[in-house]
């Protein structure tokens, strides 16, 4: 393996994969769009233009994005920890629930600022506790977290449906979901600041929580890669029992880790209540959870790569519903399964085109490639 | 026995009705029918009718299908294309919704009572454009909100399974555990006490996620788990998930009782009766309104005495009620009509007490 990272300059490595991987994916999708009778190019024109096309699109296409970066953040910091944190989804919910919660209890008296902090502060707390417990069985009851985080998904689900259709809901409502949040919790929408500004955007869910994510993306990285915190927990990832003779605490290291990547999930619950819905409601988080999973994975685990790939899932959710709005013969299957086919190639199938990709550049590099290995 | 036929006849085939009615003036129809896209001068074409389908999608054989099955029909009774949509997730009703009325879509419908705060907010936008909500209220003029009154069908499919039961037992088995569904529930079980007041009536949700919609393996379980404590008819109000019920029904001999759609055919034989709701007939009748230009805004409630909802029977299930049944539902059905028989509903006061 060694050898391969030298035959590959690193761009080719981080850019042109993954770009290539892409174009398998759509090539695949592609076929499968000849084949119900519809025209490629003219889908993924749709696709592209409805997910950066004009403002609306763009703001949906954003809004989508920032769920995925805090997701992909939350699933690639536990995964350098070595954990495969899938609670992802139940603990955005229940971040979601503590930002309902704190909203619903102080919108009427606080100030918007400082709603915004607590809101902040009610998703960490309430995503970390949800993190919490799975993190401490797998530390001292040896419990797998694959297990207990996938378990954790289902009990967070059914809570919130017993607390939307038991005691939250609003009175005379039909559908189990909370009275409107006080207008001071609401977080600004991007239109509304840039109507503000002069600038006409219409009407999208994207607003200001996407600055927040762009900040975690920063935040993590300095810790991850520039703090002594960080490098305990890489060392627990690359290996835990060494890490444990070098004196760190490994436990400690888990546990904190997981409220961490619990937080950063739970932070889903500040751009769905309190950016867009207002209200607490059943399945805001939709699977951005889980689809934060393959955010990261593609991401490979880095801050940047997440933005990217979350952007990309972006394109793929905002579009992918652009493609089944106009062509009536593309339904949301078939938009689920071209994601499919994306996650199918530049995940699981990363590496496959590497062996092709290292003959081609050892082609024109030979020389260059040979002296670097001699020495 | 004959008016419930007739009408049942009536509402299956309001094609027949409809192509009686085309007769009067077959000349403009069959030209909108022949060459619809051409002819968008023609008056009748004038409606650019829209659906918004709810997260399970138009072929959850329950709810949305039937919704699907009524603009399909009215589709192809007029010649008038429409235009649909299945969200992923939440904020897209509102994405849909606003896309819709953008683009000139009139009248959109919302199915299901998740879409009802991005009805209110686009319908606000829209003044212009017709919205039709069904199964939850949005007070604005350009609204009209269907609901179904599902606790008195549930009731009278309660009260038969009670007449049915020997056993002194039934059961209900539910989708997700939402007010609507508890709705069901309660309906049923004053049904079942109604016709027989010692009854027990053992009642379990399938799930608290959408997924509880459709899982035929837990539904099967769980009605075998009824069975098993003595529960001989089972209602299912679980959308997909009902399909366990009816097959774990057949299996062991006994008896249950479909939802939303006609599900009679299903298992014939051991299907006891369904609890239809016609939501297609209702979206159909919106579509054909706003074609007619005789649509109005408001809450329609539609109950027993609208056809909303009822109780199926036809010859699937003709040999399992006797006549002595049939009078005694007809009798009860006229009773609720009348109001002579009160209904306690539970999304009033989100409780089941009566």
């Amino acid at each position: 393996m060694s050898t391969t990272n030298n035959t590959l300059p690193r761009w080719a490595d981080v850019l042109l994969i993954p770009i290539i991987n892409i174009a398998l994916a759509l090539l695949v999708s592609g076929l499968i769009i000849i084949a119900i009778g519809e025209d490629p190019i003219e889908a993924v024109k749709i696709l592209l233009v409805g997910a950066f096309g004009y403002d609306e699109a763009m703001g949906y296409t954003l809004y989508y994005t920032t769920n995925f970066i805090f997701t992909g953040l939350a699933v690639s910091v536990a995964f350098h920890a070595g954990l495969f944190n899938i609670g992802g989804e139940g603990q955005a919910y229940i971040g979601g629930l503590g930002v309902g919660l704190v909203m619903l209890a102080l919108g009427p008296i606080l100030p918007f600022y400082l709603l915004m902090i607590l809101g902040i502060i009610a998703a960490a707390v309430f995503g970390a506790a949800w993190a919490y417990v799975p993190a401490y069985l797998q530390v001292y009851r040896g419990s797998h977290i694959v297990i207990t985080t996938i378990m954790f998904n289902f009990i967070a689900s059914a809570l919130m449906v017993y607390l939307m259709v038991n005691v939250l809901i609003a009175p005379g409502s039909m559908a189990p979901q909370s009275v409107m949040l006080a207008d001071s919790s609401h977080l600004p929408f991007i239109h509304e600041i840039m109507n503000a500004l002069g600038y006409e955007m219409v009407h999208t869910p994207l607003n200001i929580s996407f600055f927040w994510a762009l900040i975690c993306c920063l935040l993590l990285w300095v810790y991850l890669w520039h703090s002594r915190w960080g490098y305990e927990l890489r060392t627990v990832g690359f290996n835990e029992k060494a890490a444990g003779y070098a004196g760190i605490n490994t436990k400690k290291v888990v546990i904190i880790t997981m409220c961490i990547s619990g937080a950063l999930a739970g932070f889903v619950g500040i751009n769905e209540i309190q950016g867009v819905h207002h209200k607490l409601l059943l399945n805001f988080t939709a699977g951005y959870g889980f689809t934060g999973i393959a955010v990261s994975l593609m991401g490979r685990n880095h801050p940047v790569g997440v933005v990217l790939a979350s952007l990309l899932f972006g394109i793929l959710y905002q579009g992918g519903a652009e493609l089944a709005f106009e062509v009536p013969k593309i339904t949301r299957e078939m938009v689920v399964t071209i994601q499919g086919l994306v996650i199918l190639f530049s995940g699981a199938l990363a590496y496959m085109t590497r062996p092709w990709l290292e003959k081609i550049f050892s082609l024109f590099s030979r020389p260059a490639s040979a002296t670097t290995q001699e020495a | 026995m004959k008016s419930c036929k007739t009408l049942l006849a009536a509402v299956f085939s309001s094609r027949t009705v409809i192509s009686s009615r085309a007769a009067k003036n077959l000349a403009p129809v069959l030209a909108v029918g022949a060459v619809a896209l051409a002819s968008a001068t023609a008056q009748a074409a004038n409606i650019k009718p829209a659906v918004v389908f709810d997260m399970g999608g138009k072929f959850d054989k329950s709810f949305n299908e039937a919704v699907y099955h009524g603009v399909e029909r009215f589709s192809k009774d007029t010649g008038i294309k429409y235009r649909d949509f299945e969200v992923n997730n939440e904020t897209q009703f509102e994405q849909a919704h606003r896309k819709f009325a953008q683009r000139g879509s009139n009248p959109i419908i919302g199915v299901g009572f998740t879409q009802s705060s991005a009805v209110q907010e686009v319908a606000a936008k829209f003044p212009e454009t017709k919205f039709v909500l069904i199964d939850s209220v949005v007070d604005l003029p350009n609204v009209q909100s269907l609901l179904f009154k599902e606790h008195e069908g549930s009731f009278l499919v309660g009260m038969l399974a009670a007449m049915k039961s020997k056993s002194g037992k039934v059961g209900f088995v539910g989708g997700m555990d939402i007010p609507l569904i508890r709705k069901f529930q309660c309906g049923y079980e004053q049904g079942a006490k109604y016709a027989n007041k010692d009854i027990e009536v053992i009642a379990n949700m399938t799930g608290n996620t959408p997924a509880a919609w459709n899982n035929p393996g837990r539904g099967s379980e769980l009605a075998k788990g009824q069975f098993d404590r003595g529960v001989d008819v089972i209602f299912a109000a679980a959308g997909g998930t009902g399909f366990g019920v009816y097959q774990a029904a057949k299996d062991n001999g006994k008896y249950a009782i479909g939802v939303d759609s006609n599900q009679n055919h299903l298992q014939p034989g051991t299907m006891l009766t369904s609890m239809v709701k016609r939501v297609g007939v209702a979206a159909y009748k919106a579509f054909s309104d706003a074609k007619d230009g005789t649509w109005k805004p408001g809450i329609s409630s539609l109950g027993l005495a609208e056809g909303g909802v009822d109780w199926a029977l036809d010859e699937h299930n003709a040999a399992l009620i006797t006549t002595k049944m049939e009078t005694a539902m007809e009798k009860t059905k006229a009773a609720i009509i009348s109001g002579k028989i009160k209904v306690h509903d539970y999304m009033s006061n989100n409780s089941c007490s009566y």
